[in-house]
C-alpha cells in the first residue's frame, strides 16, 4: 500500500552529546500510527538522493528522518560540508551512533508513532548502519547497502574517529540486518560480504544478504553512471518486504 | 565505499572560484568516490584557506589516469618553467 498524501520537512532533534541535530523528515498523510524509519546518509553528505528516499519511505506508509550527521560541520552546500568533514576525517563513530539513537527517540516520540523503528544506510551509511544496529538498542531492523569497511583489513583504517570495525561488535547486535551488495564493489568486495556473512552466522544471528551480479557500489544511485536498474528495482522490493516483515506487524 | 582518506598538503598561492581570488594554504587530496564526476573512484583537490577558517573551496574531481597525466605535466611545466626564467634572470643580469 502506498500514500500520496505526504508531509515533510526539517525539523530538529537531541542528538550525541546533547546537541541539537537538523534533520529532513517525511510522513504519510493519515490518522493511523505508522512505524518510522531511520535514513543514514552516505559519505557525500545530506543530499538531494537522502531526502528522496527519506520520501520514498513516506509514500509506503513509514514516518522517516533522514539526520543531518554533519551538522556540526555546516552550514553549506552538501559537497561542501561533506569536504570538510573528509578533511577532519570524517564523523566519529561514537557521535553518529549517539544521532542515530536521537533520530530514533524522535520517531518514537511522534504521535502517530507505532513503535517499531528501522535505520538503513548507503555506503558510509551502510557500514554505519550496521554499527547503529549493534550499539543502538531498541531497532527494530536494519538494511546495509554497500556498507564498506564493516570487515577491515587494513588497520590504519582503523582510527581515532572509527577505532573498532564493526563486525567486531557483532555479538551485541539485536535485530534483524539485511544487506544488499553488488558483486563489482571493491569496498565491500565479495569476499568482505562473506566473511560478515560468516560472523553473522557463527553469532546465530538473524540475517538476509543479497548479491547482485552486474552491479557495483551504489547500483540503486539513479544520478551516477553505475546506477543498475534491474538490480535497484528488486533491492527496493527486497527492502519494503523486508521492513513490511519487521516493522509492519505486531 | 568512501574511505575518508585524505592527504593534506601545505601550499603557498591563490585559488579562482565563482566567488573570485581566495588565497589558500592547503590542499587535500583523496582517491574515492566523487561527487559529481560520472567516475567510480576519481582523484579529488580540495583548495581551502584553513588558516582563515573559511568554508571556501576551490574543487576537482579527475579520473586516476588524468590525475597521474596532470602530475607528469605539472613537473615537466615545472622543469621548463624554472629552466625558462633562470636564463631569463641570467640575462637580465646582464643588463644590470
Amino acid at each position: 500500500m502506498t500514500y500520496e498524501g505526504l508531509s515533510g520537512g526539517e525539523v530538529e532533534f537531541t542528538g550525541f552529546n546533547g546537541d541539537d541535530v537538523n534533520a529532513y523528515q517525511a510522513r504519510p498523510a493519515i490518522d493511523g500510527k505508522v512505524p518510522g524509519v531511520v535514513v543514514i546518509h552516505h559519505a557525500p553528505g545530506w543530499d538531494e538522493w537522502c531526502a528522496e528516499v527519506t520520501r520514498k519511505f513516506a509514500h509506503h506508509g513509514y514516518a522517516a528522518i533522514a539526520p543531518n550527521l554533519y551538522s556540526r560541520d555546516g552550514p553549506g552546500a552538501p559537497d561542501d560540508v561533506a569536504a570538510r568533514v573528509r578533511a577532519a576525517g570524517g564523523a566519529p563513530d561514537n557521535q553518529v551512533v549517539g544521532d542515530v539513537a536521537g533520530a530514533m527517540e524522535w520517531l518514537r516520540g511522534q504521535s502517530n508513532a507505532s513503535g517499531k523503528v528501522g535505520v538503513i544506510g548507503f555506503c558510509s551509511g551502510g557500514r554505519q548502519t550496521y554499527l547503529v544496529a549493534c550499539l543502538v538498542k531498541g531497532l527494530d531492523a536494519a538494511v546495509d547497502c554497500w556498507g564498506g569497511n564493516v570487515v577491515v583489513d587494513d588497520p590504519s583504517l582503523l582510527t581515532e574517529r572509527r577505532p573498532i570495525a564493526p563486525v567486531d561488535y557483532t555479538n551485541q547486535l539485536t535485530c534483524p540486518v539485511l544487506g544488499l551488495f553488488g558483486n563489482d564493489d571493491t569496498n565491500p568486495n565479495p569476499d568482505h560480504v562473506n566473511r560478515l556473512e560468516e560472523v553473522l552466522k557463527d553469532h546465530g544471528k538473524t540475517y538476509e544478504f543479497h548479491r547482485y551480479d552486474g552491479a557495483g557500489h551504489a547500483f540503486m544511485s539513479w544520478y551516477r553512471r553505475h546506477y543498475r536498474v534491474d538490480q535497484a528495482i528488486d533491492a527496493w522490493d527486497k527492502v519494503l518486504d523486508f521492513y513490511g516483515r519487521n516493522l509492519k506487524t505486531a | 565505499m568512501c574511505t575518508y582518506i585524505n592527504e593534506k598538503a601545505s601550499i603557498t598561492g591563490s585559488a579562482k572560484g565563482p566567488d573570485g581570488w581566495m588565497n589558500v594554504d592547503t590542499a587535500n587530496v583523496y582517491f574515492d568516490h566523487p561527487y559529481h564526476a560520472q567516475l567510480d573512484h576519481a582523484l579529488g583537490i580540495d583548495f581551502v584557506d584553513e588558516a582563515a577558517g573559511s568554508p571556501k573551496r576551490v574543487a576537482v574531481e579527475i579520473s586516476a589516469e588524468s590525475a597521474r597525466h596532470l602530475v607528469a605535466k605539472i613537473l615537466a611545466a615545472l622543469e621548463s618553467g624554472e629552466a625558462a626564467h633562470a636564463t631569463e634572470t641570467e640575462s637580465v643580469d646582464q643588463y644590470s
